[in-house]
C-alpha cells in the first residue's frame, strides 16, 4: 500500500509527544499505519467509532478527565461531525484536536473523495475552526504541538489537515 | 405510568459518588430541580453525544462510576454509539435510556419507539449484555441499584410518560456548567493520586 508508514510514524510520534493519551478514530485508507500504531502503543487508548461525530463527545470525557486527545478521520468524517462540532465542542469550549486526512484534492483518483475535497477548507473557515497542514515531515512536530497549544489556550477545535505529499507515496 | 422526575428522584442520593452527563431537555432541567451538584454535566445540546462523553469519561477515568441519563431521542440519533459502547464494554458505565416514546421538548413528536423500535432490543444486540426494560418504579429502582452494584456496563430503557417541565432554561449557564465539571474532576484524581501517593497506612 502506498501509504507512507514512515511519515505515519511521524505523525503519530508528534502526538505522543505531545501527551495525547486517546485517540478516535474511523478507519480510511491513509489512516491505516496511524491507527494501527495506536493500537499497538499499551498507553494509547484507541477508540474506534461508528460514527466520526462519537469522538467528539468522546474528546470532550476525556478532556474532563484530564486526558489529551485527538480525533483522526477523513474529511467526510468531518463533515459527518459537524453539529458535535458545534453544538458541543464550539459551545462548550473544549479544546478538540482533529487531525483530518484531506482526500478529494489536486492527484485523486477516486472520483468519490472528489466533492468534499472542494467543501473542506471553505467549511473550517466557516466555523472558524483554525487550521494549517501537515505536508512536511521536518515540520510535522511542530505544527502538531502548535495545534494542541492552541486549542487549549482558546478553548476551541483546531484541525491539521494531512496531505497527500506526507501521507501517499506513490507519484 | 412512571414519571421521569420520579425516576430521578429515587436514585438521586446514589449519584453522590458518580459523574453524571445527561441529555438536553427536561433530563436536565428536572435533574437541576432536584438538586444540582458538581458532579453532573447537562449536554444542552449535540443530540446522541452524552453516551459517547460518558464513554469518553469511562474509559480515562476506569475507578468512577459513570452515570449517563439519555433519552429515545437522542439514542436514535447516534445508534452507531450503543456498537461503540458494546465494543469497549465499561465496566463503570451505566446508561439510563428514558424512553417517552417521543421528541417531548420539540413539541412531543412520537419517535420510532411508539412505533414499535426496540431500544433495549438494540442496546442487546449492539452486544451490550446487561439490559432491561422496566416500565415501574420498583422495577427500576432495582435496575438501577443492580447496575450500580455490578462492575460492568449496564443499559436500563426506562419507559416514561411524555410529560416534562414548563421551561428548559436554568440559571446555571452552560459554561458554568462545563468548567465546574471539569474542575470537580480535577479535584477528585488529584486526591486520589494524594492517596496513591501516601500508600497503604
Amino acid at each position: 500500500m502506498p501509504v507512507s508508514q514512515t511519515n505515519s510514524r511521524v505523525v503519530y510520534e508528534a502526538l505522543k509527544k505531545c501527551g495525547i493519551g486517546l485517540v478516535s478514530a474511523l478507519p480510511e485508507t491513509w489512516l491505516v499505519h496511524l491507527i494501527r500504531m495506536a493500537e499497538d502503543d499499551p498507553e494509547m487508548i484507541l477508540v474506534r467509532l461508528a460514527k466520526e461525530e462519537e469522538g467528539v463527545g468522546i474528546s470532550a470525557g476525556a478532556h474532563f478527565a484530564g486526558v489529551k486527545s485527538a480525533m483522526l478521520m477523513q474529511n467526510h468524517g468531518f463533515l459527518a461531525s459537524v453539529n458535535g462540532i458545534v453544538s458541543f465542542a464550539q459551545l462548550y469550549r473544549m479544546p478538540l484536536l482533529m487531525i483530518i486526512s484531506y482526500r478529494g484534492t489536486f492527484g485523486e483518483r477516486d472520483p468519490w473523495q472528489t466533492q468534499g475535497g472542494s467543501v473542506t477548507e471553505p467549511l473550517l473557515r466557516a466555523l472558524g475552526i483554525p487550521y494549517s497542514f501537515l505536508d512536511d515531515p521536518p515540520k510535522v512536530e511542530k505544527r502538531v504541538a502548535e495545534a494542541q497549544t492552541l486549542a487549549y489556550s482558546m478553548l476551541h477545535p483546531t484541525a491539521l489537515l494531512l496531505t497527500r505529499e506526507l501521507m501517499w507515496e506513490e507519484a | 405510568m412512571m414519571q421521569r422526575l420520579e425516576c430521578l428522584r429515587s436514585v438521586y442520593d446514589q449519584l453522590q459518588d458518580c459523574l453524571v452527563v445527561t441529555i438536553m431537555g427536561a433530563v436536565a432541567s428536572e435533574l437541576q430541580s432536584l438538586g444540582h451538584r458538581a458532579s453532573f454535566f447537562y449536554l444542552q445540546h449535540a443530540m446522541g453525544l452524552a453516551s459517547s462523553t460518558g464513554l469518553g469519561l469511562a474509559l480515562c477515568l476506569p475507578d468512577q462510576k459513570i452515570v449517563v441519563f439519555d433519552g429515545d431521542g437522542s439514542v436514535l440519533m447516534n445508534l452507531g454509539g450503543l456498537t461503540t459502547l458494546a465494543r469497549y464494554q465499561p465496566k463503570n458505565f451505566v446508561h439510563v435510556i428514558f424512553d417517552n416514546e417521543s421528541l417531548l421538548s420539540v413539541g412531543g413528536f412520537p419517535t420510532a419507539t411508539s412505533t414499535g423500535s426496540n431500544l433495549e432490543g438494540m442496546a442487546k444486540a449492539a452486544g451490550i449484555e446487561r439490559t432491561a426494560t422496566v416500565e415501574t418504579m420498583d422495577a427500576f429502582t432495582q435496575a438501577f441499584a443492580a447496575a450500580m452494584k455490578r462492575h460492568e456496563l449496564s443499559c436500563i430503557v426506562a419507559k416514561v410518560e411524555a410529560v416534562g417541565p414548563k421551561g428548559y432554561v436554568t440559571d446555571l449557564a452552560l459554561l458554568e456548567n462545563r468548567f465546574q465539571f471539569k474542575r470537580h474532576i480535577e479535584n477528585l484524581t488529584a486526591e486520589t493520586r494524594r492517596r496513591r501517593e501516601s500508600g497503604p497506612q
